[in-house]
């Protein structure tokens, strides 16, 4: 049984839809990231989860039982839910200390009781449990806001891009303790999400909304290397697109060469035209001499990011190609290299609009 | 995954019906908002009654008489005349205080608003106690323009703190001159806070009583309250009561047109602030600011002061004691501030958390009030006890009544700046920490509303404390409020015994106003309205300080 399903969900406010029949499964003690460009309808769907807003149709389920949903409607009011929810900014109410902040969803005999104190040794701010909000970083402030949506003991926690308001230096170790403290209880999560590094690096399960609609969903590096679309590819990461034809039975040529599909059989029925995603981790760039080498361009500009360099290499046949290298490796503008391709490739029926 | 299928573009239809219908409001809330805003608006409804139990036909030769005429010509005459010279004198000071390097800028700002605390009757009191020159159209202008050019200047000064001194400068840089410039970019930030102060002047100058009655300057006022008191004529009390509440609306009707979206931003400007140099005009700025608080401040007070110095003149006059009168005042003015920042939560509640046409509908509905005078208000309270539950009349719950109503647009005002500062998140955090609705609005909302139900309930207070009119009416029989037995002695020309309840009305009427102008003020919060929120927030749960 899912812990969470949600069925063909539509939601607008006012003339605006926002959710246009969304779907989608959360699997027990899963990680599912939600991941959608601002104004895609992330948030909108937490609420609804959540029972901040009624759905307008389709139906929500929660380990089973309907929440929202089912003719005539019914809806559960969103404390009856038990489902924690950390927002944005944490929303740590300011009129109670951490400990009070925590304790604020136990039955009054619970508040004062070792458990509270046990949650926040689970987060490690012990020491802070007197202090105000106001007296607290943005990161400690999440690890508060989450251990004060775990402690009713939740069936499902929702996440809304908890991590975007705090420094970049910052995040990677607040977003790695609460996820920590949500492996340790064993909560089933969704995480909202704009961030691809983000959604692809800490969850189990990816879904990509688009307009109010899930385009894709499933494991990240499935979701990763196998986008169900271009628009998908490009939004999960740098993506080169060729145009190529079918080579029977599993490949696709480009003017790169032939490349494996990596889903065989998936274009069976399809046109001989095709759109083929070649990410900029599978070129590798060799010099001219070396043994082998066919395919040449020529260097236009490198964007070095330190751990490693996007390299814009100009092949006369296939245009601008991204390639992604290593830090160390060195390539400067007007050099001539070999190109290289490996690894299956995904490819889509070519439409005019690629 | 039970439920799915079906046909979505029919489900969407039914979503937009559900929309058309508007927003869905809880049941309870808008029960209680509907019946408190229908309850505030009944003296309406009265008045209405009562110009019809008097006879149409009687009542509209008393409206189209000469008296109107000239009634409303003095009217015209002391609003232009206080309103402009309450802009002119509020925006000088403003612009000192906040714009340039005045010194003593911290003392002047506490007070140049002073003279709010200090209730008109007792301004023209103790100038006419001075001389018997100030009165009639020039006694009545110059002391409503000390009384009422706080209400101009606050206003202004807030808005003056957001403009930013950067669009000053770069208006200098593309070659306007220092006149041109604050003209054509200081003046427009300023003019819808200019303008709303002017609005607030009117309406108080409208329902003004006491100090025109000591003054000798007729008004709407002064006449309805003659007319009552010569053998309750209720008709031409009524009618004239029409003329001024229409002519109220009017104003209020203007008041609520104007966007008050300029209101809201708020916070320090983005470019800094740059105070002006003022060079040797700060001799004749300083002249002036010491003028300005010396007429408005140190006369009233001065003046009191002598009086108190003086032995007690009791001329024919019971001897009311004052400690009894202090405990009335302090009683009513104390219930009907609680009384009005219940009945104030809901609709404002409503208006901020499920905006939508009918809870904006109710929530002008009660800004409207503003447009009702106090007088207006307990004279139609009057006539339905008398009508309808005699028991009621001269009784304290009816007193209380009256200053409710009559101030239940404050407690709406700021019970709503606080709701609106307070992020929706909250509220739902605590639905999904298992919540119900009521318990997280007693559990947070509440919580964190507080400064702005404590501003309300002081708010109230202060202005049911310096309150005359509707009290000289309404006051229960036996009882002798600070404001009654002040207007007692006053009539009797006791000056010294008088000012004792002057002195102590203004003492009262000071400690609200003080905590309100600390907790308004914008250096305390410019640190980040969250920051103090909170601070204040932990003083009021904690019993301390903020």
């Amino acid at each position: 049984m899912m812990a969470l399903s949600v069925s063909d969900v539509y939601k607008s406010y006012g003339e605006t839809p926002v959710l246009r029949g969304v779907t989608l499964s959360v699997a027990p003690g899963s990680l599912t990231a939600i991941l959608g460009a601002s104004g895609a309808g992330k948030t909108t769907m937490l609420r609804v989860i959540a029972g901040f807003e009624a759905a307008d149709a389709g139906t929500i389920e929660l380990g089973g039982l309907v929440v929202d949903g089912g003719r005539p409607r019914r809806r559960v009011p969103p404390e009856r839910r038990h489902i924690g929810f950390v927002p944005q900014d944490g929303a740590l109410f300011p009129h109670l200390t951490v400990h009070g902040n925590v304790a604020f969803g136990l039955p009054r005999a619970q508040r004062h009781g070792p458990f509270v104190d046990e949650l926040l040794e689970l987060v490690g701010l012990s020491p802070f449990a007197a202090r105000y909000p106001h007296e607290l970083s943005g990161g400690q402030q999440q690890r508060v806001a989450i251990a004060r949506a775990l402690a009713p003991r939740p069936r499902l926690v929702l996440l809304d891009e908890p991590f975007a308001a705090l420094d970049a230096s910052l995040r990677a170790a607040v977003r790695a303790e609460v996820l920590g403290a949500l492996t340790a209880v064993g909560t089933t999560a969704v995480l909202v999400t704009h961030d691809q590094d983000e959604a692809l690096s800490v969850a189990d399960y990816v879904a990509v909304l688009r307009d109010g609609v899930i385009t894709q969903e499933g494991p990240p590096r499935e979701v990763y290397s196998a986008p169900a679309d271009p628009w998908t590819a490009g939004f999960l990461g740098t993506a080169n697109i060729l145009p190529g034809t079918i080579a029977a039975p599993d490949g696709v040529r480009t003017v790169l060469g032939r490349h494996e599909l990596r889903h065989a059989g998936q274009l069976t029925d399809a046109a001989e035209e095709v759109s083929v995603l070649i990410r900029p981790e599978q070129i590798a760039l060799h010099p001219v001499h070396a043994a082998g080498a066919t395919l040449t361009g020529k260097v236009m500009e490198t964007r070095y990011h330190g751990h490693d360099a996007l390299i814009v290499v100009d092949v006369a046949e296939a245009g601008h190609l991204q390639v992604r290298a290593l830090g160390g490796e060195q390539a400067a503008p007007g050099d001539e290299v070999a190109i290289e391709v490996s690894g299956p490739v995904t490819a889509w029926p070519a439409q005019g609009s690629v | 995954m039970g439920g799915g299928g079906g046909r979505p573009s029919l489900r969407r239809g039914a979503a937009f019906r559900s929309f058309r219908t508007g927003t869905r409001y809880p049941r309870w809330l808008l029960l209680l908002a509907v019946v408190v805003t229908v309850l505030v608006l009944l003296p309406v409804v009265f008045l209405l009654w009562q110009a019809s139990h008097a006879g149409w036909g009687t009542i509209w030769p008393l409206i189209f008489r000469n008296l109107t005429w000239t009634l409303l010509l003095n009217t015209i005459e002391l609003g232009v005349i206080v309103t402009c010279c309450s802009a002119v004198i509020a925006v000088s000071a403003a612009w000192l205080i906040e714009r340039t390097n005045l010194p003593l800028r911290r003392f002047w700002r506490a007070v140049v608003v002073l003279p709010l605390a200090i209730p008109d009757f007792v301004i023209g009191y103790t100038w006419l106690s001075l001389t018997p020159a100030v009165h009639g159209l020039f006694g009545a202008s110059l002391v409503m323009t000390l009384g009422l050019y706080p209400l101009v200047y606050l206003p202004v000064a807030a808005a003056l703190r957001r403009t930013d001194s950067s669009l000053y400068e770069v208006a200098r840089s593309l070659g306007h001159g220092r006149l041109r410039a604050l003209l054509r970019t200081v003046l427009p930030q300023i003019r819808a806070a200019l303008f709303g102060g002017c609005l607030m002047v009117l309406l108080a100058l409208l329902a003004e009583y006491g100090a025109f009655e000591i003054l000798r300057f007729q008004t709407f006022t002064t006449e309805i309250f003659t007319e009552f008191n010569l053998g309750i004529n209720t008709a031409a009390a009524s009618a004239l009561s029409l003329v001024l509440v229409v002519l109220s609306v009017l104003v209020v009707g203007a008041e609520l047109a104007m966007t008050r979206s300029v209101a809201v931003r708020a916070g320090r400007p983005a470019g800094g602030v740059r105070r002006y140099r003022l060079g040797w005009g700060v001799l004749p700025s300083l002249l002036f600011m010491a003028a300005l608080v010396g007429l408005g401040v140190g006369v009233p007070v001065s003046t009191l002061v002598y009086w108190l110095t003086q032995p007690a003149d009791l001329i024919g006059v019971a001897p009311i004691p004052l400690l009894g009168a202090a405990g009335y005042t302090l009683m009513y003015s104390f219930l009907a501030a609680v009384v009005a920042t219940v009945a104030a939560f809901p609709v404002a509640y409503l208006a901020v958390r499920h905006p939508g046409r009918l809870s904006r509908v109710l929530e002008r509905l009660g800004y409207l009030v503003q447009g009702l005078p106090g007088l207006v208000i307990a004279l139609s309270l009057v006539f339905f006890a008398v009508r309808l539950v005699y028991p009621l009349y001269q009784s304290p719950t009816l007193l209380v009544i009256a200053y409710s109503v009559m101030f239940f647009p404050m407690a709406l005002i700021s019970l709503r700046a606080s709701l609106v500062q307070l992020p929706r998140r909250f509220f739902d955090t605590a639905r999904s920490l298992g919540c119900s609705p009521v318990a997280a609005l007693l559990r947070v909302t509440i919580p964190l509303a507080a400064p702005g139900i404590a501003a309300s309930v002081a708010l109230v207070f202060l202005s049911a404390v310096t309150e005359l009119t509707a009290t000289l009416l309404l006051v229960p029989t036996g009882v002798q409020t600070l404001a009654t037995a002040f207007w007692a002695y006053q009539t009797q020309v006791s000056y010294a015994t008088a000012s004792r309840y002057a002195a102590v009305i203004v003492v009262i009427a000071v400690i609200p106003g003080v905590f309100l102008s600390r907790w308004l003020d914008p250096s305390r919060s410019s640190s980040g309205r969250g920051a103090s929120l909170r601070s204040f927030v932990r003083g009021i749960t904690r019993g301390g300080r903020p």
